[in-house]
């Protein structure tokens, strides 16, 4: 049944660090790569090498330039946030509700938001509903994909015990990217998120997200709008300097 | 959101012939003989015709009888039951309009009730998804209930009745499109809130993730000919109310019936797409477009 279930027993999901990532894309590539073998359809890309390609991913990273508020009348710099975008597991996830054949579904065991895609009759009613964009149709499978939070590896005995995460966070070269159970209050995750102040993205929508994004740490000097900006304030010296000053006068 | 054509269809097609079906059951329009066959045969082509055409937007057809397992939380799952209740109740009715077996008319009443929860819960299809605020609310299933039985009502040469009704699909449009248009800024999703960087101050779109298209813009943040919007509300507020009361009113009986038929199909087809093309889901924040 696609009803959801009342509580989990864990709450598996990912902690994003939106001062640490750096917008390297490692993760999708890493995501891309773990997902095209073993679990489900592998995600396929349509014409990839020609002048319009386009493919299936379960993960994006986006770039937002932030241009702060006003204070005391100083515009400070512009900050430029990379911003990796994937499924967040809601605890209320409409994408699982409005499914009419009951492929989609969230697992009581850990709240991981999976579909099983043998049942999957690719109405691509779920992923109007989410509205993360978590959810992308396989224009090859015509089934639904979306991130499994490679359930797959976070639990296969046959890999080492350092890869067991899913491959955006082992790939991740800035840890910018935690994996844990955020329905336990003491795991590091969960500690992580109450002391950098952890939020979830579009409240509004109710969704309830289990992944948590930690904002950029305040700049040390915010009310300067560039560090280069004294080096550009250059003051004619010299011959140069009376030049300009009988220019002036002219 | 993208406006298929199959899903237009299907939805245009389908309200149509269940609106009428609802008619014929009610024993609005009571036809005997082969005027029975054709009229019953007209209602269950569109309503069948409208339900297979859904069917080719599908990924995976082959298993969407899988649909009506889930009509605990999916209104798409109570949708393919109510229309298999509807199209089930109504064929005894059919049959006793045929061939005159006299059933009684509870039965067509029934099923006519069938084809009206039938057309709701197409339109809660739509209306529960918060992600498109457009759609989010009870404008859209007063709009599809309205333009359903008053293309019902027109089939049924009601003209009475079709005047009411297609004045109450002129009235849950314009609701529709007032309401619409300052729903995405009251459901209060805004970049900020996408992506949580709305605190520090305005949230611009540096740089894209992928140069390429991918099935989020093609499917979720369609914006061609929205531009074109005022002018396709006129024509469907024209078509699909005005011209077809006036056709029924002042021409001779069945030739104001067929010309009210086609001004309320092309009327009903503007619509529809203006409802898809219209409207807006909010993943299109975290690309920087509406």
């Amino acid at each position: 049944m696609t009803c959801l279930p009342a509580k989990t027993d864990k709450a598996l999901g990912l902690v994003i660090d939106l001062d640490t990532c750096v917008g390297c894309h490692a993760c999708v590539t890493a995501c891309k790569g773990w997902n095209d073998q073993g679990y489900g359809a592998p995600l396929s890309d349509q014409n990839p090498y020609g002048s319009d390609p386009s493919g299936t991913f379960l993960n994006r990273v986006h770039s937002y330039q932030v241009v702060p508020d006003l204070t005391g009348g100083v515009q400070a710099a512009a900050q430029i946030i990379n911003f990796p975008r994937s499924c967040l597991h809601c605890a209320d996830a409409p994408c699982v509700t409005v499914c009419p054949t009951g492929a989609s579904y969230k697992r009581v065991e850990d709240g991981i938001v999976l579909v099983n895609e043998d049942a999957c009759i690719g109405c691509g009613l779920c992923a109007w509903a989410c509205p993360y964009g978590a959810r992308e149709m396989d224009a090859d499978a015509g089934v639904m994909k979306k991130c499994t939070l490679c359930v797959d590896r976070i639990y296969n005995e046959n890999l080492p015990e350092e890869d067991r995460e899913p491959a955006c966070v082992r790939t991740c070269p800035t840890g910018a990217r935690h994996f844990g159970d955020l329905g336990d209050p003491d795991s590091d995750v969960s500690k992580l998120v109450a002391s950098r102040g952890g939020y979830d993205l579009m409240p509004e929508q109710a969704t309830r997200p289990t992944n948590k994004y930690l904002p950029p740490r305040k700049k040390d000097r915010p009310d300067q709008a560039s560090l280069l900006a004294p080096l550009l304030d250059i003051q004619a010296t010299g011959f140069a300097g009376w030049l300009d000053k009988v220019l002036g006068k002219l | 959101m993208h406006p298929a054509r199959s899903v237009i269809i299907f939805t245009v097609l389908s309200g149509l012939g269940f609106g009428f079906l609802a008619f014929l059951g009610a024993g609005l329009v009571q036809p005997s003989g082969w005027a029975a066959f054709w009229l019953w045969g007209l209602g269950y082509a569109l309503a069948v015709g409208g339900l297979l055409s859904s069917t080719f937007h599908l990924g995976n057809p082959q298993r969407a009888l899988l649909a009506f397992t889930q009509w605990r939380s999916s209104w798409l799952s109570r949708e393919a039951w109510a229309a298999v209740a509807a199209l089930l109740c109504l064929a005894p009715m059919a049959l006793s309009d045929w061939l005159g077996l006299g059933l009684p008319r509870i039965i067509g009443l029934l099923g006519a009730v069938l084809c009206a929860l039938t057309i709701l819960s197409t339109s809660m299809i739509y209306a529960q998804i918060r992600a498109v605020p457009r759609w989010n609310n009870a404008s859209v299933p007063a709009a599809f209930m309205a333009l359903a039985l008053g293309g019902g009502a027109i089939l049924a040469d009601q003209t009475g009745l079709a005047v009411v009704l297609l004045a109450a699909s002129g009235a849950a449009m314009a609701w529709h499109w007032r309401q619409g248009d300052q729903a995405f800024a009251a459901a209060g999703s805004t970049m900020g809130t996408a992506t949580g960087l709305g605190d520090i101050g305005r949230v611009e779109v540096f740089e894209l993730p992928h140069t390429g298209g991918n099935y989020l813009l093609r499917e979720m943040i369609f914006v061609v000919g929205r531009k074109h919007a005022q002018k396709v509300r006129i024509i469907a507020m024209a078509c699909a109310v005005v011209l077809p009361m006036v056709c029924l009113l002042l021409l001779p009986p069945f030739v104001g019936l067929l010309a009210a038929l086609a001004a309320y199909l092309i009327g009903a087809f503007a619509q529809r797409w203006l409802f898809f093309a219209q409207a807006e889901h909010v993943v299109g924040l975290y690309y920087g477009k509406r």
